[in-house]
């Protein structure tokens, strides 16, 4: 060796030392290999180096543009600063690889030779840059890279303008980029459209006239001969028509090229257009080095997208850890938000790779949505889908594609706007692998599934391996609904009992509670428990039961029998929030509220210093109050004539409403007198999740009434239907239901909706997923609800008015009986309140310190 | 809270004829304590309550589990109130169960599970509330601090 090594000896073949694996490349895929390594047991076998080129260790580049809108090189880094360290892995930043010597086994930078007995190439890909004359001119610059976005920001400063040379994926991020630094913004395209790899020519069009829209000049069909000096600007370009833009700053985003240069200068296997060529199994030309992300090239082609890399990143773990993972190609199906505009693709979005295919397509040039379908000659397979202007029907496309499912009879429903929203969707066998289930911790259906193949046997199992539903909880329901069906699918026999304590489903112990009349918990776990528990039930049955009992008979849940079943917010009658406090939300009916009750509001959140905020349900949310004062609250609240919004409960919530007919020109019906009515009908019954309503007075929709529960807008004729939307993590449209009601008609067809509903759903299953978990779907609905197929509609009918007769508002029951205001102390040996309660101010008001 | 205040409450004379704490000294006020009375206690739930400890004032969530099928006796249990995961003090709020044989609150903000017995939270091992002697004497319940 010419040059010392850095260890003292080469211990490749030592085997009681591990053996030294080197990762060139601290980009995001080959941060992701470091990930993988760490967390498998490979570092009891490796010790590992990593090198990076750069200053920074590894960040998040999809994200890039975000560096000019507030996020800094820290917040995007992927990892803690000391993570490297504490994982027993060696970083060294800034030194670049300038050589591998392959008879050696050494690793050359210019600070010396690092011997490897296995080596990754994670390179990545470099910006290509036209040979233009003028090219290297200053204020020419690249997007790719933190230091190069630093230049950008420099260079600028006393710039007005600039110029993005390339009209595809990157190059409108880096048009993005530009215009968060307040240039005038041009991009500068060689072919007759924007994103030519993505989008179609109406697609192109579309997206012109909407990027256009946001300020940003398109020049199409125009080739650069070459940047000379300019006279208002720094830089002239000219192209090939001898027209000219002046400019300040150029930034080339005309495509990227792998950077293959180390692996091409020490002879390994290359292809003909660039990149490492590499096997199933990421190994290149030399057995002893491997290639993933950017770098490589895979039966011909390059993946340039984060998500093949990752999978690259495994099957590299793999063939290292002598697995036999296999990376086997990559869909490039892609959804992207570019300049805040829509642009999807899928599959062969073009419908080049199909030679018989056929395409359906849907253009609206006022909303400025595009879509179109390439589908089998037959119409039964999906091959592939553009959108432009709007996203939202891309994960059922991507699902009916990526899982090959059979198109629907008529297909162009799938891409035609929704009138009446009958909108295909597929239940949890048919998201795609995919689909993110849990957001917090970034869990996908695939992450799901892979950890049942791993061997979780239940729902348990799986939420321990990928800590799914442990962040914020609001996926548990769907997480449920997906792991049930991967098990099953899997010939699992999913255990549907609602606990331990519990052989029952929620529906079986609602059967079981109305047949033999069952009034409280405790005969309920006696008669019907499992024996060999200690029959104190759990917070997932206990609760369950609670809203059984009050579905069926309505006796008061803060009751000394029932007590002790509820949540917090149950047994207190209000939302506890993070620091032990409550927030109480009076009822307000459709959203109606005379200012005298107003003004009571406003002088009770003074008196005791609540936070107010008015909330999506058209009503006020007092919060930061303590325990102790929640009886005095509402002893005043009552006497203002409010009662209980149960808002804290599993129960119906608020009935959103338009001011309807009484004011508006356009409303038909009075939308607010239906919605106080109905409010009035169904408050407080007990479900098993909560209800929300709405009530439009016209086909506008001003309440967003089709993404409610219960949703219901007027006609000339009565009042349409609509049932089983949702809003929050999951939207859905609610769907057509019956048609031109009369009163009577639709609150007895409420009625029977609702109650089938309390009767069959699971615990803290929304309208939304237990119409999709429905065998037989909205037309069985239909069938029980409209047609009584069931026989069972004058039960539904009596039971509901059943619960709208014993209704008693909880806070006024409460209040007047001692014995349930003992409860509501925050000590029972100390009046004074809870010292570690701590408000700041803020925005005028209080909040958590 | 302070200790004057507490020891007001307390029933001093009842305390020393007592034969069951009768071991237990009484002139700091780190040993057994009156804290509240059966009928400040929720069956099959939780109450709050200040302690006097060597640590200073703590706040405990008294738990109370009726003598019946699965019980020889009454059952009774102090732990911390603080809640670790969410830092309120919100423990005594949670709803008691049982989980693989052992009887648990679970925490009412985050939901994690805690061993009435112990302490021990089933979700993360190194994670224990504190735990207290209790018991009731008559109809009053004590606690040693």
């Amino acid at each position: 060796m010419s040059t010392p090594t850095v260890n003292a000896s080469n211990n490749a073949d030592n085997t009681a030392n591990p053996a030294k694996l080197i990762i060139i490349g601290n980009g995001m895929v080959g941060h992701h290999l470091v990930e993988q390594l760490v967390d498998s047991s490979a570092l009891e076998h490796y010790q590992v180096t990593v090198f990076g080129e750069e200053r920074h260790r590894a960040y998040d580049r999809v994200h890039l543009s975000e560096y000019f809108s507030g996020r800094d090189a820290e917040s995007l880094a992927l990892c803690e600063a000391d993570y490297y360290a504490t994982s027993g892995v060696t970083l060294r930043t800034g030194e670049a690889v300038i050589e591998i010597d392959r008879d050696s086994q050494d690793v050359v930078t210019d600070q010396g030779r690092y011997p490897y007995d296995k080596l990754v190439l994670a390179t990545g890909s470099y910006p290509f840059v036209p040979p233009i004359p003028g090219n290297d001119r200053d204020g020419c610059l690249v997007y790719r890279t933190l230091d190069d976005l630093d230049n950008i920001r420099a260079a600028a400063e006393n710039a007005t303008n600039g110029v993005v040379v390339g009209g595809g994926l990157l190059g409108l991020e880096a048009a993005n980029a530009l215009r968060g630094l307040n240039l005038d913004t041009a991009v500068v395209e060689f072919a007759s459209r924007l994103m030519p790899m993505q989008v179609d020519t109406e697609g192109g069009e579309l997206l012109r006239e909407k990027i256009e829209a946001l300020g940003v000049q398109v020049l199409t069909e125009r080739a650069t001969q070459r940047i000379e000096d300019g006279d208002a600007s720094r830089h002239r370009m000219v192209f090939q028509d001898d027209k000219v833009l002046e400019t300040d700053l150029i930034v080339f985003s005309a495509g990227i090229r792998p950077r293959d240069q180390l692996a091409r200068e020490c002879g390994l296997e290359i292809g003909e257009r660039g990149g490492v060529v590499v096997d199933d199994q990421c190994q290149t030309s030399d057995p002893a080095i491997l290639a993933i992300g950017e770098v490589a090239l895979w039966n011909q082609s390059i993946f340039g997208l984060v998500a093949p890399g990752y999978q690259m990143a495994k099957t590299a773990l793999s063939t290292l850890t002598g697995g036999d993972t296999q990376f086997g190609g990559a869909d490039m199906s892609t959804k992207l938000k570019l300049l805040g505009v829509d642009v999807g693709s899928i599959g062969d979005a073009h419908g080049n790779q199909n030679p018989s295919a056929r395409m359906f397509r849907y253009l609206d040039p006022l909303t400025q949505v595009y879509r179109k379908m390439v589908v089998t000659s037959d119409g039964k397979k999906l091959l592939g889908a553009m959108l432009v202007g709007d996203n939202s029907t891309y994960d059922t496309l991507l699902q009916y594609y990526a899982n090959g499912i059979e198109l629907p009879d008529e297909p162009a429903a799938l891409i035609l706007p929704q009138s009446s929203g009958a909108a295909p969707t597929l239940g949890p066998g048919a998201l795609p692998e995919t689909a993110t289930i849990c957001s917090c911790h970034n869990v996908s259906k695939g992450d799901i599934c892979t950890s049942i193949d791993a061997g979780a046997i239940d729902l348990a199992g799986v939420k321990d391996d990928t800590k799914a539903s442990t962040g914020c909880g609001g996926c548990s329901a769907l997480l449920k609904s997906v792991a049930d069906h991967e098990l099953e699918a899997r010939g699992v026999d999913v255990d549907k009992s609602i606990c331990e304590h519990f052989t029952h489903t929620r529906q079986e112990l609602y059967d079981i509670v109305r047949v033999e009349g069952i009034k409280t918990f405790s005969e309920l776990i006696n008669k019907h428990g499992n024996q060999d528990t200690h029959r104190l039930g759990c917070d997932i049955c206990k609760p369950a039961v609670a809203s059984i009992l009050a579905s069926c008979f309505n006796e008061p849940i803060t009751d000394a029998s029932h007590i002790s079943l509820q949540d917090t917010n149950d047994t207190f009658m209000a939302n506890m929030q993070k620091n032990g406090t409550y927030s109480v939300v009076p009822r307000v009916a459709g959203g109606e509220i005379t200012p005298d009750k107003l003004i009571v509001l406003g002088e009770v959140a003074k008196k005791y210093s609540l936070y107010s905020k008015v909330t999506g349900g058209q009503r006020i949310d007092l919060f930061s109050t303590r325990l102790e004062d929640l009886p005095d609250i509402w002893s005043e609240l009552i006497a203002a004539g409010f009662e209980t919004g149960h808002a804290y409960g599993k129960s119906l919530r608020t009935v959103k409403s338009c001011v309807g007919s009484t004011w508006c020109r356009y409303g038909v019906q009075d939308s607010v007198g239906m919605a106080i009515w109905l409010e009035n009908r169904y408050k407080g019954l007990r479900s098993p999740h909560k209800i929300k309503f709405g009530v439009s007075g016209c086909t506008r929709e001003c309440a967003e009434a089709q993404s409610k529960d219960i949703g219901i807008i007027a006609t000339e004729n009565g009042w349409n239907l609509y049932v089983c939307g949702n809003g929050g993590m999951r939207p859905r449209h609610a769907e057509l239901f019956a048609t031109d009601l009369d009163d009577e008609q639709l609150y007895r067809t409420i009625d029977r909706f609702l109650m089938f509903y309390v009767r069959t759903a699971d615990r803290l299953q929304r309208t939304s997923v237990w119409r999709e978990n429905l065998d037989g779907g909205l037309d069985y609905l239909k069938e029980v609800v409209l047609e009584d197929s069931l026989g069972i509609n004058d039960e539904l009918e009596h039971q509901m008015q059943s619960v709208v007769d014993t209704y008693q508002c909880e806070w006024a029951d409460a209040i007047s009986d001692p014995e349930k205001l003992k409860r509501f102390r925050s000590f029972v040996n100390d009046e004074r309140p809870d010292p570690s309660i701590i408000m700041t101010s803020e925005r005028g008001q209080l909040r958590p310190a | 809270m302070n200790a004057t205040a507490l020891k007001k409450d307390m029933d001093m004379a009842d305390f020393q004829n007592s034969t069951t704490f009768e071991n237990h000294a009484s002139e700091n006020n780190t040993a057994w304590q009156k804290v509240c009375t059966k009928a400040d206690l929720v069956e099959y739930s939780g109450v709050a309550a200040w302690l006097e400890t060597t640590d200073g004032p703590v706040q405990v969530a008294i738990f109370y589990l009726p003598e019946g099928q699965q019980r020889q006796g009454d059952e009774l249990y102090a732990l911390d109130h603080f809640d670790p995961f969410s830092n309120a003090n919100v423990i005594a709020r949670g709803i008691i169960g049982d989980l693989k044989g052992s009887a648990v609150v679970a925490s009412p903000i985050y939901k994690q599970y805690f061993r009435l017995e112990d302490g021990q939270c089933l979700e993360d091992e190194n994670v224990k509330l504190r735990t207290w002697k209790i018991a009731f004497k008559g109809d009053a319940v004590w606690v040693e601090g």
